[in-house]
């Protein structure tokens, strides 16, 4: 399965991931530079991505945890979602999505 | 030597779990420690980010919490009488021409030391930014992350930003003596107490507070002082409203701070040592936990612990190079339990 992460420059990257793994966690294995703060326990807002508008309706929505935490981001977008909150199933394959400046480490 | 000094055989920089049981492995060996934390309590990542989620793999605790974890520490080294220093960040660290350190602390606080220990995880917490444009220019008078002095907001067109505990709770207290008070938040359901949300709707029903549904868009003032804040609200129009106080609450994020001016070598952020003692570049100045970086490196409470242990036994060679040191087990030394007030 893959996923497509577009970086903070804007260079796209064809990732190879795998079934059960945290979107978060592809992203990082892949040595993107992502915060991820809390790795993974839904707890500080630091792994948001925007996810491309195509697969809006066919990821599952965010839980009420998820959503309590991006109230702690101060420009959420209507497509930010938390990736540490994403697993990686068949029907994630072939995701697209935008690593957001607020998850940017350096 | 200054009156006000501190001295201590060991600073530790972070009370997070490993930094707290640094104090039990330094206080077997007769190291008296003083901890310093930016954060209210001790706990680090576990107090602020995660009290209540469940932590799976501390050894022999199928699960605990991470206020569990932290109050189970504050039990284990109570005998050693750490004492703490929160609410600083520690700015400077010195090394003395005798070996000795100077810490100093943005709170004004100075330790003498024998040992540095730096433990301080992923860095200082700090106040989440909103990334608006120009807010540093404001930040300090207009913009503040924290309520320092309530008269800061008397007769003022205050604006709080955040939908936790934080931004209700400020809503409610400062309504009464600001001039206006405006609450922006992304969505009209809080985290915060059930009894706060119905309180500030009352009070929103009364016209007594401005609610907004939207987000940070825009400053606008000159010289420091803020003029108003255009909020782009949740059907995209933009609003400009009166502002010459904003309190933004999205929470804390980590930042590595300070820890990058010491001189230390690093790589990536973090900070290098050996396996050995898990020392720095400089002698004297060790790096357990989260901080530190060395070949085949976790980044698991367990792995903090044993770097805590090894720690330990090289700060006491430094701070008493003559005394023999024998290891020994808490479960059969006499000496140990006595430390420890087993009776």
């Amino acid at each position: 399965m893959k996923i497509y992460v577009t970086d903070y420059d804007g260079k796209t990257h064809k990732l190879e991931a795998l079934e059960g793994w945290r979107i978060m966690e592809i992203i990082r294995d892949w040595g993107l530079d992502m915060r991820a703060e809390c790795g993974g326990a839904c707890a500080c807002a630091t792994c948001e991505v925007y996810i491309d508008e195509e697969w809006l309706d066919k990821i599952p929505p965010a839980s009420e945890e998820e959503e309590n935490m991006l109230d702690q981001v101060p420009n959420v977008e209507s497509n930010s979602r938390l990736s540490c909150q994403l697993l990686m199933s068949e029907q994630l394959d072939g995701l697209k999505l935008t690593l957001a400046p607020n998850s940017k480490s350096k | 030597m200054t009156k006000s000094e501190i001295l201590t055989d060991i600073v530790i920089i972070g009370a997070g779990p490993v930094g707290l049981f640094a104090v039990f492995e330094l206080g077997l060996l007769d190291l008296k420690c003083h901890l310093i934390d930016i954060l209210d309590r001790p706990g680090g990542q576990c107090a602020e980010l995660y009290p209540e989620k469940p932590i799976y793999d501390i050894p022999a605790f199928p699960v605990i919490s991470g206020q569990e974890l932290t109050d189970n520490l504050m039990k284990q080294i109570e005998p050693f009488k750490p004492e703490f220093h929160f609410n600083q960040m520690v700015e400077v660290v010195e090394k003395l021409p005798d070996g000795q350190f100077i810490v100093k602390t943005n709170e004004g606080k100075v330790f003498r030391s024998k040992v540095v220990v730096i433990a301080a995880g992923g860095g200082s917490f700090q106040p989440k930014r909103p990334p608006v444009e120009n807010i540093e220019q404001y930040e300090g008078k207009s913009v503040q992350y924290a309520v320092r002095r309530i008269e800061d907001y008397r007769n003022q067109d205050v604006m709080i930003v955040g939908g936790g505990d934080s931004a209700l709770d400020w809503a409610l207290n400062l309504h009464s003596i600001a001039k206006s008070l405006t609450l922006v938040h992304r969505r009209d359901v809080f985290r915060a107490s059930p009894a706060s949300v119905k309180e500030m709707f009352n009070l929103v029903d009364e016209g007594k507070i401005n609610f907004i549904l939207g987000q940070i868009a825009s400053l606008e003032g000159e010289n420091g002082q803020l003029s108003a804040v255009n909020i782009k609200t949740k059907n995209s129009e933009m609003k400009k409203i009166t502002t010459s106080r904003l309190l933004p609450f999205f929470g804390l994020t980590m930042k590595l701070g300070p820890v990058a001016d010491w001189g230390l070598e690093l790589n990536d952020n973090l900070i290098v040592v050996d396996t050995e003692k898990f020392e720095t570049s400089i002698k004297g100045i060790f790096a357990i936990g989260d901080i530190n970086y060395y070949p085949g490196k976790l980044k698991l409470i367990l792995s903090g612990f044993h770097e805590a242990a090894l720690m330990a036994q090289a700060a006491k060679k430094i701070i008493n190079p003559d005394e023999r040191l024998i290891f020994q087990y808490t479960t059969s030394s006499t000496k140990l339990q006595k430390k420890l007030g087993v009776k």
